[in-house]
């Protein structure tokens, strides 16, 4: 498991050093939105209970779980680090946090869309919601933090530290919101689901829709992780090109 | 404290200091034997704090070694600041505590034996003795600067790191700060510090540096006029 | 062992002497916390039927907010005259300069805590004879102290400080309000879903993992 993890981080890094690599996931991330929109849209069949909203779920639970991945990569990154103050892996926190906090507001707007029909009600403190607006609470000022930061490596540090302290803090703040509110209603898919929820159809779009997102996110941190290359490449042609005119 | 006599007062290699794509300090090198006092000049923005900073263990080099005493910037950050003293540009004295409170309390921060008689005995050393007492708000600039080098002095350092200590003083205490500092080297130890004010420093003995170009240029005479005309950053 | 709480228990006690000359901090902050239980119950118009279901939420909102401006001041005390800075440049260990400031929030907010508990009961008509609330109090403003002294030292470095503090502060500790509130409602009488059994441990909970986080990552934040 360990072993996983690490090694897909790391792929994660090599496809943003490697030019070709991304744009092979450009139009794979492409090619794979439209086929996932497809099958979405024509091929799951319209849920008879809740109708045709309940299709806004292919993008609503891929994108959300998306979000939670990309802040347990913040989190993972900004140990590795404080502890090897190697600039890539600050790159890696710094642009999965960007788009976490991308698909997290996207997710709690669709979940807002979704709740409108099903639950009569824009907005509700369910735990999942409630957990999920924390969640985009405490990105936000992640991404604050490291723009208010008064030197780069306190902003690179500051954000490590937000970034590590926010994510212990997750299942805190999960069970603290189930446990002041028990009336959620049990989640579709998962360890948790009840039997009969999804037909098989449904289920297979759905995993689909994951495998979508989760090439398209890859793309989006790759990339973003090379324009941040190259910032800071040019941070240090600029650095150079000021010594050497010995401005200072 | 002796074993580390051994090594020089002050050793740095190839320091590198850059605050985002602004270069302050680069490839600079810079040996200091104990018993000496350099004294760093430079205009505005020159680095001559950022280079304090470094060597007081307040700020992280970018790149490069840097020893104080033999001991090694990085890895042993607490010994070295138990060999420095600093005077900075704050006094680091909290206004609402009286002169002997917060050199005792210094003091105790550094596990000093007896940290009530060193205090008077530094404070002596300046010559506010008699302001023991006084809450350090109700002290001019001038003596709360000086109280400041009091607190420098408190743990007996083997390097002072003064940043502009003469600034605020008026003629006596400058003299004061002079006979100090050459009673200091008197001792064997070192004294980095940095002035606008050249002309003062004539008379100490010592070396002067010059920080120009992310580097330390030693011994070279630059006509003081020079000095406070450089760019302003 | 005692090298290591020395240098906190100096800390702390330069904290007390400083707050006893100046009083500023208690005071002020004693006010304020008051003055957010005066408008809340202005806003919410609380009938003697609703206490037992609001007086806990008041209580806390007070003591939260009173809380993040006890914490700005105790780390802005420290950057005047780069109180801070002197004590970066002393051999201490950073966890013990994290603890001593810890322990001084702590302090300071536990007291003005104690202090506005009977005027709270008073105004709002509640009883605070309570063990429960007394474990609480203690929990949460522990919790407070240790996320807060983290955060407060990342705050103080940034532009806009007195704005980042609460941005960063709240969010983490939500659960912390939460559960004390929760357990607020129980020791005033009130009825609560989940009980005692769990809020304790999770306020419990709370507090050990970011006592063993802080520091490390405080030491960490103090680098530069």
């Amino acid at each position: 498991m360990r072993t996983i993890v690490w090694a897909s981080l790391d792929t994660l890094i090599a496809i943003g050093g490697n030019y070709r690599a991304r744009h092979v996931l450009l139009v794979l991330a492409g090619l794979l939105m439209l086929a996932d929109l497809y099958l979405m849209l024509m091929v799951a069949p319209t849920d008879s209970v809740l109708g045709q909203v309940q299709r806004i779920f292919y993008f609503h639970v891929p994108i959300a779980v998306m979000s939670f991945l990309a802040f347990f990569v913040v989190f993972l990154a900004s140990v590795v680090f404080l502890v090897r103050r190697s600039p890539v892996w600050d790159r890696l926190a710094h642009a999965s946090a960007e788009v976490g906090v991308v698909f997290v507001t996207l997710a709690l707007i669709t979940g807002v869309i979704w709740a409108r029909p099903i639950w009569n009600t824009w907005w509700t403190w369910e735990p999942r919601l409630t957990t999920t607006l924390i969640l985009w609470l405490i990105y936000v000022a992640y991404l604050m933090i490291r723009s208010y930061a008064p030197s780069r490596p306190q902003a690179q540090i500051y954000a490590a530290v937000v970034g590590i302290v926010g994510f212990v803090d997750v299942p805190i703040v999960y069970y603290s919101v189930i446990w002041w509110r028990s009336i959620h209603p049990s989640p579709v898919v998962g360890p948790l689901a009840g039997d009969g929820a999804l037909n098989s159809t449904m289920f297979a779009v759905l995993l689909f829709s994951f495998l979508t997102f989760l090439v398209f996110f890859t793309y989006l941190v790759a990339e973003r992780m090379a324009i941040m290359d190259s910032e800071d490449r040019l941070r240090q042609v600029r650095l150079s090109l000021r010594r050497s005119q010995g401005q200072t | 404290m002796s074993p580390a006599k051994a090594d020089r007062a002050v050793r740095v290699q190839g320091l590198e200091k850059s605050f985002g794509d602004w270069p302050v300090l680069w490839d600079l090198d810079l040996t200091l034997d104990w018993g000496q006092l350099l004294v760093l000049a430079g205009p505005n923005g020159s680095g001559k704090t950022t280079l304090l900073r470094i060597l007081s263990t307040q700020v992280k080099p970018d790149f490069g070694a840097v020893s104080i005493a033999g001991f090694d910037l990085k890895r042993q950050p607490n010994q070295v600041r138990r060999c420095v003293g600093v005077v900075g540009h704050n006094t680091f004295l909290h206004s609402d505590l009286t002169c002997l409170e917060n050199l005792v309390f210094y003091g105790r921060l550094f596990r000093l034996q007896n940290p009530g008689k060193t205090a008077l005995e530094v404070l002596a050393q300046v010559g506010l003795e008699h302001r023991a007492g006084h809450r350090v708000r109700t002290l001019s600039n001038g003596m709360q600067r000086r109280v400041s080098l009091a607190r420098a002095l408190l743990h007996d350092p083997l390097l002072l790191l003064l940043d502009e200590p003469e600034v605020g003083l008026d003629g006596p205490s400058v003299a004061m700060l002079g006979e100090l500092i050459t009673r200091w080297t008197g001792l064997g130890r070192s004294i980095v510090m940095t002035t606008h004010n050249l002309e003062l420093v004539k008379s100490w003995p010592g070396s002067q540096g010059h920080l120009d170009n992310g580097k330390v240029r030693i011994g070279e005479d630059r006509p003081s006029a020079v000095e406070e005309t450089g760019p302003g950053l | 062992m005692t090298a290591f709480f020395q240098p906190i228990l100096v800390l702390l006690w330069k904290d007390i002497l400083l707050e006893v000359r100046s009083k500023d901090l208690v005071i002020s902050v004693g006010v304020f916390g008051l003055l957010v239980a005066v408008i809340f119950n202005f806003a919410l118009n609380v009938s003697p039927q609703q206490i037992t279901s609001l007086a806990p939420g008041i209580l806390w909102v007070a003591y939260s907010f009173a809380g993040v401006l006890a914490m700005n001041r105790t780390f802005m005390r420290e950057r005047e005259q780069g109180g801070l800075e002197g004590l970066l440049l002393t051999p201490v260990s950073r966890d013990a300069i994290f603890l001593g400031k810890a322990m001084a929030s702590f302090s300071f907010m536990l007291l003005v805590e104690v202090v506005l508990l009977p005027v709270f009961a008073v105004l709002l008509g509640f009883s605070i004879l309570s063990w429960t609330l007394a474990v609480t109090i203690v929990l949460a403003t522990l919790g407070f102290a240790v996320v807060g002294t983290l955060f407060s030292a990342i705050a103080v470095q940034t532009r806009s400080r007195e704005l980042m503090l609460p941005v960063l502060f709240f969010p983490v500790i939500l659960p912390v309000i939460i559960g004390a509130v929760q357990l607020t409602t129980v020791a005033v009488g009130g009825e609560i879903s989940v009980g005692l059994n769990r809020w304790l441990p999770l306020l419990g909970i709370f507090d050990a993992l970011f006592l063993v986080i802080c520091p490390w990552v405080f030491s960490v934040v103090t680098e530069e």
